[in-house]
């Protein structure tokens, strides 16, 4: 269907109105021009009489007589090896001055839903290098895990050094970071680029750039593309991805613009019904298949307005998605990094990614003691600005110390501090020795036996006459 | 049957043209024939929710009449099957399709060509009635599958009646006026099948859980709602009580939940062991795995399928538990089609038939009188998840007004690890007292009087705690200080219990009553030792107390724990 149509009857922000066609599918691809250009768009609403159509460049240009053509197709992202190491525009046009990408496969970029019964449960663990993700939020391979952050926090430092430093234990795999940025300043584009480069990670990386200036629509198809590349890569190519995409917020937004200029009925804060189930279709997109290679982790960001995780779009997400890091804005003020406050943070995959045969037997059990005290030691600072230290109790105030001397060693790490999963236990286990033993109720005593410093300083000196 | 066209298309919703079909049949649309239902009519246009993508789908493709609404098939063979919402098998959608979810595929819910071996429990001449057994086929080793006849049917005389090996389509009977019985019921999942009576909630549903079982009980055929923001511990709440709940199958509806979850439950069911039968549990389950980023108009429809196969089972006279994860997600996906239908919305959004449909849902679950004659039951357990935890939002209203348990998830003490994470303080069972009989008969006379005893002291522990906060524990009179650290004892060593630790996942009701029992000593002795001069540090140090912490993670309990009531008894007469 290559007809040419001159029947635009209405502009309307982002969208137009198309009269007297064929008829024409429902998402199908869209080709306007004008000019010399040419934008593309999508079929967001056909029926006999018109049809709506979203353009993702853009309608500043269009007029009534710019000629539309249906192509027929829904849109496909076109995918090959080469495409590692190029830097896209967020609607997946070369960005780097290189040529076009030649296609070895086009993908639907809507992308299928993953049959549950073929997924395969993510249990391998990423070692991140930070403690609080790694120790007590720790992250698998094909999980979904977003950064839940605040506006003027180092969250694309804590991602950058995520991407920098992840890795499993042992084997050496090939595997890709993409990076999608939708509506991000230009300088922070050039913040990540260059650290891209400086690190060398460019060249196993895709980074798909939309940035603050250009359109809003197109942020739309953004993770779409990135995603749909991940797929490719990660299923076709065995590679393992780690998808970074900033800012979901800045998607949602434009979510929202579109259901707005649609004249739809507005859900939660004129957010468009539907977004609980357009972020799904996102964020499902990470996972393992059985019998498959690659896999899918992502590692969404995003800041809430006002630092509000009841805001629609952390609340959302946080429902999809497989737990949250918090960046945390007193942490932050503190002058700790990364300043993840581990209280509201969650790896709901960490289970089955830690423990015996993947990090250590005893991990549970530390994991789960620093968080007691840790909560327990943030509470009694409340106490204690009331009725001052003195007047707590010896245990309360062996607490209180704990959770100070948990911000300062165990959350508190350089940038490039790049911590084994060994070395963050064994602080959270010079942290634990502080305590009195009877005060470790959450671990097992057999753990205690072997990992307390007490215990394993006396078995290392058994164990040293032997050599 | 008419052939309809598509007038217009916009997300899963289509307007068709040229239909005669009625209410809530179901249809297919466009070339590739997807999966829908009509949802509404109006003039000579039928608006209709597509169970699938539409992408691609274009005005004027046709649109099929089925002449029925969207129905569950129901047989033998519905046991261990992992379905999508509208009962598609997920391991022959993956046969089809492979790895991604295709469309306009057809699927039957059961298999039609394997044979079972139906054997006749009445005789030709025998009068039969709906819903009465005729025969029974073994459907897993220890499940068997009653054949009945069909609810509805006027039922008569049987003429013939056939023993040996059938398909479920194949006849197994014949009744004097010529109707013929198979093996195979079809029920539109939006109805509740009858039963005969409803029957009051006077059996505990035994769920191995301290906190749920010994404070917040749920009734065999009750309601439960677990509410609680994300990071609360819902699911692996929801999981283990799946496990570990006492009844004979149990059906899992993942609406709207995450792949990777699904995959872990999918990977995690098949291994799990029945702790009565040593046998698989996947033996007496059924799970519906309809993730958030599947369509949406089959996750509304996951929760009517999940219940019509529960109801079903129910029939035959077994318990049944249904856990719904999540009603909101459910909720979400009503509202999302409202919103495309371009209904007028509302309180935030949803649509105003909201309660009434949250109410039909809960109405279908209890214990009953079945056609059968015998009693079977279907509780419920749907997770809220109220956005942002705000229990004001309109899902959790609407359903707390139908629930009569809830058990109120609390973040504060997932972040600090106490699980399962059932605040005791705000949490409910209206069927306490129903059941308070029960458990004085069969489990301990003193069952109520501990519980009333412990409750109080964590509603004073609350109420202590406040002060503490302000001046802190040393400041507190010696008695309260005691009560501080019996309430602490019992919300570590009781109420918190371990999913993961392979004997305190499950703890059986004597034990509950055992270790409650021991907390409730240890205070009756610190008191004791106060009145006689004992300081508060003295008794806190009683080297017993820490014992008693580790007591429910034997199997073998009570020599441990007899033993450790020995040495706390030796311990307060030492105390000087």
């Amino acid at each position: 269907m290559t007809k040419e149509y001159k029947t635009i009857t209405e502009i309307k922000g982002p969208l137009i109105f198309v009269e007297k066609t064929e008829p024409v599918g429902y998402n199908e691809l869209v080709e306007i021009r004008t000019g010399g250009e040419l934008k593309r768009g999508q079929v967001l609403d056909t029926s006999d009489e018109i049809v709506v159509v979203q353009v993702f460049e853009g309608t500043g240009g269009l007029s009534k007589d710019s000629a539309v053509t249906f192509t027929g197709d829904v849109i496909k992202m076109p995918l090959s090896p080469s495409i590692i190491g190029r830097v896209l525009s967020g609607s997946g046009r070369p960005r780097d001055g290189g040529p076009e990408i030649v296609p070895e496969v086009l993908r639907e970029i809507a992308g299928a839903a993953i049959n549950p019964a073929c997924r395969e449960k993510p249990r391998a663990f990423i070692q991140t290098g930070i403690s609080t993700i790694d120790g007590t939020n720790t992250l698998v391979r094909g999980q979904k895990l977003p950064i839940f952050s605040g506006a003027g926090l180092p969250h694309n430092d804590v991602a950058l050094q995520i991407a920098r430093q992840a890795k499993t234990l042992g084997e050496a795999e090939s595997f890709a970071v993409i990076f999608c940025a939708m509506g991000i300043t230009n300088e922070e584009a050039q913040h990540f680029l260059a650290d891209f480069e400086r690190t060398g990670a460019l060249e196993r990386a895709v980074v798909f750039l939309n940035l603050a200036d250009d359109p809003a629509v197109e942020r739309i198809l953004t993770p779409r593309l990135g995603l749909t590349t991940a797929e490719y890569l990660a299923f076709d190519l065995d590679m393992h991805v780690l998808i970074i995409y900033t800012d979901m917020t800045n998607y949602c937004e434009s979510l929202r613009q579109m259901g707005a200029a649609r004249e739809e009925v507005p859900g939660r804060r004129g957010y468009p019904g539907y977004m609980y189930t357009d972020l799904a279709i996102q964020y499902e997109r990470a996972g393992i298949i059985r019998g498959k290679k690659g896999s899918i982790t992502q590692f969404p960001i995003l800041t809430m307005p006002g630092d509000d995780i009841t805001h629609p779009i952390p609340d959302l997400s946080g429902y999809i998605t497989e737990g949250q890091i918090i960046v945390s804005r007193e942490l932050h003020r503190k002058g700790i990094y990364p300043p993840i406050d581990i209280r509201p943070s969650l790896s709901r995959l960490m289970n089955s990614g830690i423990g015996k045969g993947h990090t250590r037997e005893d991990h549970r059990a530390v994991s789960d003691q620093l968080y007691a005290y840790y909560a327990e030691g943030n509470d009694l600072r409340g106490l204690a600005a009331i009725v001052g230290k003195e007047a707590l109790s010896e245990r309360d105030k062996l607490v209180l110390e704990f959770a100070d001397k948990f911000e300062k060693r165990f959350v508190n790490q350089g940038r490039d501090e790049d911590r084994t999963i060994f070395e963050t236990l064994q602080i959270g286990w010079d942290l634990l020795a502080d305590l009195p033993e009877s005060m470790l109720t959450r671990i097992d005593d057999k753990f205690i036996k072997v990992y307390h410093p007490k215990y394993a300083g006396a078995a290392k000196a058994t164990e040293a006459p032997k050599k | 049957m008419e052939v309809g066209k598509v007038k217009r298309v916009a997300g899963p919703v289509v307007q068709a043209t040229g239909l005669k079909a009625s209410m809530y049949d179901l249809v297919l649309v466009g070339e590739e024939g997807l999966m829908s239902e009509v949802i509404g009519i109006s003039g000579n246009k039928h608006v209709i929710q597509v169970y699938e993508d539409t992408g691609g789908v274009r005005p004027g493709e046709p649109v099929k009449e089925t002449g029925a609404p969207l129905v569950a098939q129901l047989g033998p063979g519905i046991l261990t099957s992992i379905y999508d919402g509208i009962q598609r098998p997920l391991t022959k959608l993956a046969e089809e399709s492979g790895d991604f979810i295709s469309r306009g595929l057809f699927v039957d819910g059961i298999d039609h060509k394997k044979k079972w071996e139906f054997k006749p429990i009445v005789k030709k001449g025998d009068v039969v009635k709906a819903g009465q057994t005729i025969g029974e086929v073994q459907e897993q080793l220890l499940i068997k599958h009653k054949i009945m006849v069909p609810p509805r049917h006027k039922g008569g005389a049987i003429k013939e009646i056939y023993a040996g090996n059938f398909t479920i389509d194949e006849t197994v009977a014949v009744l004097e006026d010529g109707s013929k019985i198979t093996m195979l019921q079809k029920w539109p999942v939006r109805q509740a099948r009858p039963t005969i009576k409803k029957l009051a909630p006077t059996i505990p549903l035994r769920t191995g859980q301290r906190v749920i079982d010994g404070f917040f009980p749920l009734a065999k055929g009750g309601t439960a709602a677990i509410p609680g923001g994300f990071g609360t511990g819902k699911t692996v709440m929801q999981q283990t009580l799946s496990k570990w709940a006492d009844v004979d199958i149990v059906v899992y509806v993942g609406c709207g939940e995450r792949g990777n979850e699904m995959a872990d439950l999918l990977h995690e069911f098949p291994e799990l062991v029945d702790p009565r039968t040593n046998r698989p549990l996947m033996e007496r389950s059924i799970v519906f795995a309809n993730t958030s980023n599947m369509p949406v108009a089959a996750r509304e429809a996951s929760i009517y399928s999940g219940m019509t196969v529960s109801e079903y089972y129910r029939d035959m006279g077994y318990d049944v538990m249904m856990t719904a994860d999540s009603t909101s997600r459910w909720a979400e996906a009503m509202r999302e089609l409202a919103s495309r239908l371009e209904e007028m919305p509302g309180e935030e959004g949803y649509p105003a038939y909201l309660g009434a449909r949250l109410a039909d849902f809960y109405e279908r679950a209890g214990r009953a009188d079945v056609l059968d004659g015998g009693q079977g039951s279907v509780s419920v357990v749907g997770a809220v998840s109220p956005p942002g935890g705000d229990f004001t939002e309109p899902v959790t209203q609407n359903t707390l007004r139908m629930v009569k348990v809830f058990w109120a998830l609390d973040s504060k003490l997932t972040q600090r690890r106490h699980f399962p994470s059932i605040n005791w303080l705000d949490s409910y069972s209206l069927y306490d007292k129903d059941l308070e009989p029960w458990f004085v008969d069969n489990i301990n006379p003193e069952w109520n009087k501990n519980k009333s005893r412990a409750m109080a002291l964590l509603q004073e522990n609350a109420e202590l705690e406040e002060i503490v906060m302000l001046v802190g524990s040393d400041a507190l009179p010696e008695d309260q200080q005691i009560t501080l650290e019996v309430a602490r004892m019992i919300i570590n060593f009781w109420l918190a219990q371990s999913a993961m630790h392979p004997v305190d996942t499950f703890c059986p009701y004597k034990k509950q009553f055992d270790l409650l029992a021991a907390i409730l000593k240890f205070r009756d002795y610190a008191v004791d030792a106060l009145t006689k001069g004992m300081s508060v540090d003295q008794i806190k140090s009683v080297p017993a107390k820490d014992a008693l912490a580790k007591v429910r993670l034997e199997s073998e309990y009570e020599p441990v724990l007899q033993k450790v009531m020995a040495e706390m008894d030796s311990e307060f007469k030492a105390l000087k």
